[in-house]
């Protein structure tokens, strides 16, 4: 086991390597640079052109590449062309938020999902499998910024129960030190500031939990579906075990694979950002920002947040391989 | 009396726009304490869903509908709740299945798979629950199985799954034990084996055991009393040596002539029963076997053939039976 997660932590060098060089070549291809971006419609060619030099980027793309290799081999991502502030500190600053964001929307998603999952395929053909085909078939197809449109009108802007925007209330004054707001109030022991963000989490968590939510439900029905016909399950029938002991041990264990797998895609693909829930909250995550850092051809953040991305991306895929064996014994992990 | 009474047992399974099958029709038969029953007959002949039904463990569904009596006891195993069925099942009867591979919990040790039983009916828990199951496994002819606990379905042989589900079954010392073709899935050495673990389990607590099977070398072996199914009927029944030597319905004499014999000479041709189950009846009534049977007569086609019952129980639902002192 050891081993293994060894070797696939080795495994990352090659694959964010092989990123950086097809991001690299990408990002310099797409027409524009981060100059239009600077000076906008104003910028005479000579004016331009310096822009360019001062940043490094009239150089041959090998060597600006090795620039950045050497850099981040140093854990320097550089400055934002946009905000001249590092890279990492942008990266500090708004990750915790797309963090909190997305294990509260999982955790919606988990723990509605399988529950309702199993009982539709518990209850196949009766109304509530009926309803919760259809409902997730209803949460894929509406639009996420729909629903966080509507969810804010109602649940904020009428009835007042949450708060419309943003990731906490900057009035409480809370103190900050990871920028996991919610951590950071258990920390410090500021149980309002705590309390206030997970507030603050609630809609956007909602709103961005509905597509992960309607798959979870159609996975957990389908696989659960093809447990209830094995025949092991009809051995733990007559044993006269309880129905919790059925439903838990012998049914939920053996469905949870194909769940396990989508979750961890789920939420490899949440990480990267909510661009439409974030800018319908006005939520600082990564989002909102990468997508600005897109428009600037703000080089520096896109290779650096993208690059983090995908470091988490294929860490949470670690961490699903790593519960396979934990979940199946027939699956070895070597 | 005895401890379980099947009388007239009928399951229907009805599906939308499809002919409502009657798997199985009128079954009657009982157990007695320490007594091995045998039921036998080919696929889909309505065995294991007489042994599911006794269960109830067939599925609550629409569609599925179970009639008539199963007396265990005093206790009306077909009117019981799924609650109090919960209670029953696994410590007053218990069920060994055919297939030991799929039949195990593939991602739970065995340890759990047979300390849950002792746990839920038995209240035994940590050290003492441990320390039963291994009795069990050593019980069940498992070596070693202090190791084998903490082994996984896949790490055991065939022979050694089976002994597995044999423990779960006999943890708390079931009154009714059903078999359903406990040997099909192991080859010939480990089914004999398997034979004898039951045979003794009979014989040392008295548990009443029902044996399903289409093996009659398993029912020559093994059963008291045998009951013959055809097409979810009883055709014939009998303790096991009338019927062995003296069959009376043409199907139970077919089954036994079908039985590849070792001292024929070589080249002699199989006796095998023609067609297949499944060919369907054109007539409601009647006799099931009859689009196969070689004794028809005109009187097989008209009404269901009433149960003959002849000289020591020996019954059968013929109405031109084999006739005595015929080799089968």
């Amino acid at each position: 086991m050891f081993r293994f997660i060894v070797r696939r932590l080795l495994q990352l060098v090659p694959t964010l390597l092989g990123l950086s060089v097809l991001l690299f070549i990408w990002l310099r291809r797409l027409p524009g640079g981060p100059e239009t971006a600077i000076l906008g419609e104003r910028g005479t060619p000579a004016l331009r052109a310096q822009v360019r030099r001062s940043l490094g980027l009239d150089e041959p793309l090998l060597i600006q590449y090795g620039r950045f290799v050497k850099r981040t081999l140093q854990l320097d991502l550089g400055t934002s062309i946009s905000t001249k502030r590092e890279v990492t500190t942008e990266f500090l600053l708004r990750f915790p938020g797309t963090v909190e964001l997305t294990i509260t929307a999982m955790i919606i998603a988990i723990g509605v999902g399988i529950p309702l999952g199993y009982l539709a395929a518990r209850r196949r053909g009766t109304w509530l499998d009926h309803a919760s085909v259809g409902g997730s078939l209803i949460g894929i197809c509406v639009p996420v910024f729909f629903l966080a449109y509507v969810l804010k009108a109602i649940f904020a802007e009428n009835l007042g129960w949450f708060p419309s925007s943003g990731r906490q209330d900057p009035t409480i004054g809370a103190t900050h030190i990871t920028n996991f707001f919610v951590l950071d109030g258990l920390m410090t022991r500021e149980w309002d500031a705590a309390a206030d963000a997970i507030w603050h989490l609630v809609l956007p968590g909602i709103a961005l939990a509905s597509i992960p939510l309607a798959i979870i439900v159609r996975i957990t029905r389908a696989s659960v579906l093809e447990v209830l016909g094995e025949d092991f399950v009809r051995t733990a029938e007559s044993k006269g075990l309880t129905e919790r002991t059925v439903r838990g041990r012998h049914v939920l264990r053996n469905a949870m694979l194909p769940i396990v797998t989508v979750i961890g895609l789920l939420t490899g693909g949440l990480l990267s950002g909510a661009v439409l829930t974030e800018t319908v909250f006005a939520f600082s995550g990564i989002g909102a920002f990468l997508y600005e850092a897109i428009s600037n051809r703000d080089y520096p953040v896109l290779m650096g947040f993208i690059l983090i991305i995908a470091l988490f991306y294929v860490l949470v895929n670690l961490i699903v391989d790593v519960s396979y064996s934990l979940i199946d014994p027939r699956v070895r992990v070597r | 009396m005895p401890l379980l009474d099947v009388r007239d047992l009928s399951v229907t399974f009805a599906r939308r726009g499809q002919r409502t099958v009657r798997a199985v029709d009128g079954v009657s038969f009982g157990v007695h304490a320490g007594e091995v029953v045998g039921l036998v007959g080919e696929s889909g002949c309505g065995k294991s869903v007489t042994s599911l039904a006794i269960m109830g463990l067939l599925p609550k569904q629409r569609g599925v509908t179970i009639d008539g009596v199963a007396d265990f006891d005093g206790t009306d195993l077909l009117k019981t709740d799924a609650r109090a069925m919960r209670d029953i099942r696994g410590r007053d009867v218990a069920m060994i299945f055919q297939d030991p591979l799929s039949s195990l919990n593939p991602v739970v040790p065995i340890g759990v798979q047979v300390t849950e039983v002792l746990t839920r009916h038995r209240g035994m828990r940590g050290e003492a629950a441990t320390k039963e199951a291994t009795a069990l496994l050593d019980r069940v002819g498992i070596p070693d199985p202090a190791r084998r606990l903490k082994e996984y379905p896949h790490q055991l042989s065939g022979g050694m799954r089976q002994r597995a589900l044999i423990a779960m079954a006999v943890a708390c010392k079931p009154r009714l034990l059903i078999a359903d073709e406990p040997t099909t899935a192991l080859d010939v050495t480990i089914q004999a084996q398997i034979l004898e673990l039951l045979k003794e389990l009979v014989r040392d607590s008295g548990t009443a055991l029902i044996m399903i099977t289409h093996d009659l070398g398993v029912v020559a072996g093994m059963c008291d009393t045998v009951n013959v199914l055809y097409a979810g009927r009883v055709i014939e029944n009998a303790r096991r040596k009338p019927l062995f030597y003296e069959p009376r319905h043409p199907y139970t004499t077919g089954l036994l002539r079908s039985v590849p014999r070792l001292d024929a000479g070589r080249g002699t041709p199989l006796n095998p029963i023609r067609g297949s189950v499944r060919d369907v009846l054109p007539w409601p009534d009647g006799c099931a076997f009859a689009p196969r049977c070689d004794r028809r007569v005109d009187a097989c086609v008209g009404e269901p053939p009433a149960l003959v019952v002849g000289y020591d129980g020996h019954g059968y639902r013929c109405v031109n039976p084999t006739p005595q002192g015929a080799q089968p």
